[in-house]
């Protein structure tokens, strides 16, 4: 459905995205995590077609990036959720619908009825003649949303849907955009937030001016960061520790009464650890498996690439 | 282009001015001014000792006429200014250039809207300000002076012409206001120059008649052609996008 091959903006001297190349499948959730800063914004903005590219190429669908014939095309079958919600505040919820169904040659009566249809699975229906510069954050946010819809885009940009939103709402636009991907449109959500990215998306890129990495959330777990075993103990003293570097080649860190010991291996590798600090006289109170997460893995590539 | 997506944003844009209560105001009370004020005008100086005499009446008459062109320059920068600077404020613009609707279809809606409200408010205006005057001069002319060439030139032609120049002059000045207030001041520079034209015929520099009006229309037409290409050029989509917000 998208398609990037080395993609590349510059302003001026400053080099915003360089050598992009991904693909998103139809029907998929797309991720794109990165800090702030770092080109979400300006790819998603390139593949709207809001700004040129500099150098690369890009279609979505067969419609390629940066022709001009093809530009009205892909604004046809797209849609975007930019990070400020841009709503008209003068207009209310049925009329800043209604213009964006009209612009995207909606036909009235199938616009009417996905205007309903979309504010009251949002649970604005109710509030459709209010104007929507007297919304709360998080309703405005459904409200754009929803003004992505109308129109039924086969492919639908997010970004950052849920930054600036309460617990609630970020769960309310979670959940709908898992409705809207079990009808089969492909999405592609900028986001720094990893605990959405990993609700929500089927495959998640880490951008850094460069695409960094890219898979599925359990990949990147898998991939990237090694497990570590955890165990506290009745009391961490320098002696044990020495004495288990001397049998354990891993990196352990020490954090108060716990040890936290990097492994390959955990069924092959945790026996022989807790022999060893029995063997040098350690009490065991528990010992945890930590899984790494997402969070685990973005911040240990990001940091890489300082 | 397609005049039916220039029309969806001019439409909107519209709606939105009918509940800015600034513009509502903006709308009625200039050519209220103008219509009705100016008449009485006459009317008070014609009823002075010595009154207004038959020559000077018809060159008042004329240039008073003239004040609808400066309304024609100024109260469309109310309505662009807002329309684009607007847009800017409520941080809009991102997915309407999402759209599929050109610059040009964008920048035509954008010019309807700030063009209709203002030369229709103007024209209306206009037709109470020639039925009063011709009210209060009847008697003194011993003939109706309105609707004549002059008054013609300036409502059909040079009206237009002027609601135009204002209008491209503000998609300019809006590309770096960031307010709409500080986008209508300087919008307003726009009717200076036709200001100074109503003075100097009030102080007989220049006299209003059908030749100087169409020098000045030629004038504006210019400016209109040169403001065009330099207005299209400061509304394109990355511009806007990247520069504007």
């Amino acid at each position: 459905m998208i398609t990037v091959e080395n993609l590349t903006k510059k302003f001026g001297e400053v080099t915003a995205v360089e050598g992009l190349t991904f693909q998103v499948k139809e029907g998929e959730v797309f991720g794109f995590l990165g800090p702030n800063g770092t080109g979400k914004t300006t790819t998603i903005r390139m593949l709207c077609c809001l700004i040129s590219k500099t150098s690369g190429e890009a279609k979505i669908a067969d419609y390629q990036i940066g022709k001009p014939a093809d530009s009205l095309q892909i604004r046809k079958m797209t849609s975007l959720v930019p990070d400020n919600v841009g709503l008209y505040s003068d207009l209310t919820a049925f009329e800043n619908l209604d213009f964006y169904g009209k612009l995207y040659e909606s036909p009235e009566e199938r616009r009417k009825e996905n205007i309903e249809r979309f504010l009251k699975m949002l649970g604005l229906w109710e509030r459709k003649d209010t104007r929507a510069g007297s919304f709360s954050k998080g309703m405005q946010q459904k409200l754009a949303l929803a003004r992505a819809l109308v129109h039924e885009p086969k492919i639908l940009f997010m970004d950052e849907p849920t930054a600036n939103l309460d617990p609630e709402s970020s769960k309310t636009v979670r959940d709908f955009i898992l409705e809207i991907k079990k009808q089969g449109r492909t999405i592609f959500l900028n986001t720094h937030n990893l605990d959405e990215a990993q609700r929500v998306c089927d495959r998640i890129g880490i951008i850094k001016t460069k695409l960094l990495t890219i898979g599925s959330p359990e990949q990147l777990r898998e991939s990237l960061s090694r497990p570590k075993t955890e165990i506290r103990l009745a009391q961490v003293s320098e002696a044990l520790v020495s004495s288990l570097r001397k049998i354990v080649p891993n990196k352990i860190e020490v954090s108060d009464d716990k040890l936290i010991i990097d492994v390959n291996d955990p069924d092959k590798e945790n026996p022989t650890i807790i022999t060893a600090i029995t063997s040098a006289g350690g009490q065991i109170r528990e010992v945890t498996q930590i899984v790494p997460t997402l969070e685990d893995v973005y911040l240990q590539i990001v940091k890489e690439t300082k | 282009m397609r005049i039916s997506k220039a029309w969806i944003v001019a439409t909107k844009d519209m709606r939105v001015f009918l509940r800015k209560k600034y513009a509502i105001y903006s709308l009625v009370l200039f050519p209220l001014i103008v219509s009705v004020g100016l008449p009485l005008v006459l009317r008070f100086a014609g009823a002075r000792q010595g009154g207004l005499s038959t020559t000077r009446l018809p060159i008042l008459m004329n240039a008073f006429s003239f004040f609808f062109l400066l309304g024609a320059a100024s109260l469309p920068t109310l309505l662009a200014s807002y329309s684009l600077v607007g847009e800017k404020i409520e941080k809009s613009l991102e997915p309407l250039l999402a759209a599929p609707i050109t610059d040009s279809e964008l920048l035509l809606g954008k010019s309807i809207a700030a063009f209709i409200p203002p030369v229709g408010a103007i024209y209306i205006g206009s037709i109470v300000f020639m039925a009063l005057a011709d009210l209060v001069t009847h008697n003194t002319l011993g003939y109706l002076y309105f609707p004549n060439w002059t008054i013609g030139l300036v409502l059909l032609l040079m009206v237009p012409l002027s609601a135009i120049l204002s209008i491209e002059w503000c998609v300019i000045v809006s590309s770096r206001a960031s307010d709409a207030r500080a986008a209508q001041m300087q919008g307003l520079f726009i009717a200076l120059p036709l200001a100074a034209i109503y003075v100097a015929s009030e102080v007989g520099a220049i006299s209003l008649d059908t030749k100087t009006l169409l020098i000045i229309s030629a004038a504006i037409l210019a400016a209109d052609i040169i403001l065009f290409f330099l207005s299209t050029k400061t509304f394109q989509r990355e511009e806007i996008l990247t520069k504007w917000t």
